[in-house]
This record gives structure tokens, sequence and C-alpha cells, in this order.
């Protein structure tokens, strides 16, 4: 047995190494240190709790058997998961965490004895509003997050759901929500603590439907956020200093993410909650451009232009990631190199599916990540370079955005490839991106279109240099 | 007269915040898939409330209702944990810098 002391300052241990995790990610270098201190504040943290609970019995040797079981399927996943399927990963770990979270709520509710709460019936109201808020917003991480990995994984439609209504419905289950804490506070009934689980799961469905595939990066930030929340409220219910820490740390980083996500696409944060963007005027946009000239090339032409280019900036969006194309542009890139080509990449802040996708991706594909610049370090370069070779990207691309203020992008931070002297744009198709809207710089004469699978155009390409 | 020991854990929650919001601003932005995958690890530390969940009531009666909803809970946690940490080592391991006695 340990004294609650000593357990105390044992959390608060665990509560500084994860800090000093989320500090190691400062820098590529630190970052590996950094999560061992996160998995040495795991093991204290899982350590003295089982100590502290004395108990080595019959529930001691399930709990050793649980955590192997949930450990090995958890590691299992850890080393199969392709790199271009992290986002949807992220997004089943963040409903884990969210049901770990309701299922402790409901423990404590259940058997608030050993938490210290006081009896069932005769719960302390402070923490009845705190294990119900915990419950409530792990129930909406819950379902939002299962929502979020379909719509990832590509089993539900990306395209928003709407319904007439959908946001006073949202905005009634709200109310429902805090008059229902109040009244379980008041009355310790339990058919209001389970009435408010099932509200919120239901709530978490409607919260994420009606937003777009491309407005994913900020959804997954906002659950990362959430899951955060609600590990601090269960914190409160537990008087756990591990748990407020940590909860207050990922409920912090998950807003700034979300933060960041939106000024990438110029969005307010409200204006993506509500959803709705870019799914149904795709087809009107670009009927009234089809008939444009537009200049299209093979891998010769590109191979050629890349070849006798000084430099070349690389700008990877989505359509990279979908054809698994990055270990493809690194061999070609390698190839320019050889040539005497100076080869960077661009990466837009919203370019894949979730903050950072790019770049992992190109990691993963050996890319040092010191050749790889954010919008701000690189945007001027683009008017001093020879080509820009654009695979997969399209909308973070679009000079609309600084032209047209009719435009849903206008006043998005672009990477200016059009400055460059040649812009090279792997494509399929003509077919605008997920904004739904035209791109003026597929017509222009210094763009070549190649229209091709980005992973084959790319291999192709290498063959000809 | 004595301070409610809730307001100590409420300016813990507070600080804790803001240390985020500057520990979480200074990541670099080529990072911030694996800062996802390592918060959403650590906030798996929710476990300790399933352990406690878990082991609580007397020996002979460990499938309680409360300590199924615990033990329930630690196996998503331990998934988490696992998954978490390693798929962030996983990621970490890939970012090299670019190599001097490259050609």
């Amino acid at each position: 047995m340990i004294s609650s002391n000593l357990l105390a300052v044992f959390y608060l241990i665990s509560g500084v190494l994860f800090i000093l995790a989320l500090r190691g990610l400062s820098s590529p270098e630190t970052s590996r240190q950094g999560n061992l201190f996160g998995i040495i504040g795991m093991a204290i943290a899982i350590s003295v709790t089982i100590l502290s609970a004395g108990n080595f019995s019959t529930g001691f040797l399930y709990l050793l058997i649980l955590l192997l079981v949930g450990g090995s399927i958890g590691a299992f996943i850890a080393f199969k998961i392709p790199m271009t399927a992290m986002p949807e990963l992220v997004a089943g770990f963040h409903s884990l965490v969210g049901l770990a979270a309701v299922f402790v709520a409901i423990s404590a509710f259940l058997n608030p004895e050993v938490f210290n709460l006081g009896f069932p019936g005769k719960i302390k109201i402070a923490s009845l509003i705190e294990m119900s808020l915990g419950a409530a917003i792990g129930a909406v991480t819950f379902t939002g997050s299962i929502i979020a990995f379909l719509k990832l994984r590509g089993l539900m439609s990306g395209s928003p759901i709407i319904f007439v209504g959908q946001h006073y419905l949202n905005l009634a289950l709200g109310i429902i929500l805090i008059s229902l804490i109040f009244y379980l506070c008041k009355t310790q009934i339990d058919t209001w603590f389970w009435t408010i689980i099932i509200i919120s799961f239901l709530l978490g469905v409607l919260l994420i439907i009606p937003i777009g595939g491309a407005d994913m990066p900020v959804v997954i930030s906002m659950l990362n956020s959430y899951s955060g929340w609600a590990a601090a409220g269960i914190g409160f219910t537990l008087e756990n200093t591990a748990l407020i820490i940590t909860g207050a740390l990922v409920g912090s980083s998950g807003a700034i993410l979300s933060y960041i996500m939106c000024k990438g696409m110029n969005r307010s944060f409200f204006n993506v909650i509500l959803g709705g963007w870019g799914g149904t005027d795709q087809s009107s946009s670009n009927k009234s451009k089809e008939k444009k000239p537009v200049k299209s090339g093979n891998s010769d032409d590109a191979a050629f232009l890349m070849k006798n280019a000084s430099s070349v900036i690389i700008v990877p969006g989505y359509g990279m990631a979908v054809a698994q194309a990055q270990h493809a542009l690194r061999e070609m890139v390698d190839a320019l190199k050889k040539n005497g080509v100076k080869v960077t990449y661009a990466i837009h802040p919203v370019a894949g599916r979730m903050p950072g996708h790019m770049n992992v991706l190109l990691a993963e594909a050996n890319v040092p990540y010191d050749e790889v610049f954010e919008l701000e370090e690189i945007n001027n370069d683009f008017a001093n370079c020879d080509v820009a070779y654009v695979i997969g990207a399209n909308d973070v691309t679009n000079p609309i955005a600084k032209t047209d203020p009719q435009s849903p992008i206008y006043g998005m931070p672009i990477l200016d490839v059009e400055k460059s002297k040649s812009v090279l744009f792997v494509k399929r198709s003509l077919s605008p991106g997920y904004a739904g809207i035209d791109n003026d710089l597929f017509y222009r004469d210094n763009t070549l279109m190649l229209f091709a699978d980005a992973k084959k155009m790319t291999e192709d390409i290498i063959k000809s240099l | 007269m004595e301070i409610d020991p809730f307001i100590f854990r409420f300016s813990i929650f507070i600080l804790s915040i803001f240390i985020g919001y500057y520990v979480v601003w200074s990541v670099t932005p080529s990072l911030h898939t694996p800062l996802m995958s390592v918060t959403n690890a650590i906030s798996s530390v929710i476990i300790v409330g399933a352990i406690i969940a878990a082991l609580a009531g007397k020996s002979e009666n460990v499938f309680d209702t409360a300590n199924i909803f615990g033990f329930l809970a630690i196996i998503l946690a331990a998934v988490n944990i696992f998954g978490g940490f390693l798929v962030t080592q996983r990621m970490l391991a890939m970012y090299k810098k670019k190599k001097k006695d490259k050609k």
C-alpha cells in the first residue's frame, strides 16, 4: 500500500513527464526522447495505481490479462497500420478514449464509495457534475470519432449530411443535456444519468455528419480536444492530478490544432462546425468552364522540364496519400538531384486529412525533414523556382483565393505556385477539389497538366529521366 | 477558513491549460501528426480510474457491474496506450535529417 500523499506525488510526476513528452516535439531530434518520457509517465501512473489498490487477488489477475490483451491489440495495430491511414487510426483511437471515459464515469456513478464520492443516491453534487460532464463529453467524442473514422476510411460518404433544422436540433439537445445534469444533481435518479449518456451519443453523431471530408483536419483536432476535456472531467471526479494535467494539455493541444487548421482555410471555427461546405455546388461551378483550352503533357515532357530546371518545388496533397505515391516521389527527387536540380517540398497547413499528414508520409519515404518547408517559409521561393510539381493538391494552390471575393475559399492562404516559371499538375482529371471550385491554374499557359494516377505518373517520369 | 481541495485541483487545471497552450505552440508543424497520436496516448491515463474501478470491492465479488465497466475501460485504454505510444515511436523514427555524407 502507498499513502495517498505519496500517490499524489507520483501522479504529479507522471503529469510533468507528460508535459515533457509534448515539449520534446518542438524538434524532431528531441521528439523520440519526449515519447520515452511519456511512456515512463504512463508506466509510473499505472504501477502506483495498481500498488495502491493493494488487491492482489482474482481481480488483479484479470487486470493483467486485460492489459496484455488490449496492449497486444494496440501494438499490433501500431505496427501494421500504413502511414497513409494515420488520420482514421487517430480518429479510431479518440473514440476509444471517449468510450473509456464513459465507462469510468459509469462505474464511478454505480460505485461511488470506492472513489470517496459519497454513496449511491447521495453522491456529492460537485462530483455528479464532474462525472456527468466527463461522461457526456466522452460520449460525444466516442460517436463523433466513429463517424469521423467511417468518413476517413471511406465507409461513409465524405459529403456533408444536412437536414432542415439541424442546428436547432443540436442546440436543443445541448440545452436538454444541461437541464438533465441539473435534474440529476437535484434528484440523484439514475435514469437521468443514463439519458445524459444516450443523448450525448446522439449528439456526437449529429455534430459530425454535417462536416465535409475536406474539413476533417479540423474535426480530428476538435475530437482530440474533446477527449482531453473528457479526461479532465473524470480527473476531477477521481481527484487525480495526472488526469487533470493530461486532460488540460490534450484539451488545449487539440484546440490549438483546430485553430491552426481553421486559419489555414481562412474559416471561422463555427463555420466549419456548422458544416455543409463544398458538397452541393460542385456540379454548378465547373460546368461553365469546361471548354477552356488545357495543355496536357506526358511523362517525357515533365521529365524534360524538370531535368533542365535548376530548382523544383514539390507540392504534395491528399491525392499523393491516396495514390501512395510518396516513395515514387522520393525516387524521382533523387534522380533529379543527380542531375544537379535543387529540390524542396512545400506543405500547406491543411494538406491531407490531418495536421502534419504530409510530413509523416514524406518522412516515411525517407525525405529528410530539413528539405520540407511550411507555407510561410517557402512561399516567396516560388517566384525564383523553375518548376512547381503539384502532386495531388488542388485547392491550396488556387489563385482564386486571392482574387475573387465571391469564392468560398477567398482569403485562404495559398501556395503561390502560379509564380513559378512552369507548373506541372499531376491529376486524374480536371475535376475540382473538395471546395468544389474550378482551379484557374489548369488553364494557364505555363501550366502543363499530367493526367494520370499520381504514383504511375511519377514512376513514368523516373523512367524518362 | 480552509480552502476547498476542489479549488486546488481547479488551479492545477487552469495552469495546465496555460502550459499546454505554450508547449503546443512550440511544437513544429511537421510533427503535428505525432503530436496528435501522443496526446491520444497520454489521455489514456484515464486507465488509472479504470483500474481503481475494476479492483474495487471484495475479492470474491470481482464481477460487480461497476467492476465490469472498469475492466472494459481497461481494455480500451490499454489498446490506446500501447497503440498510441508505439505508433508515435514508429513515426518519429522516420524523421531523419539530410545525411551529410550523401553522394
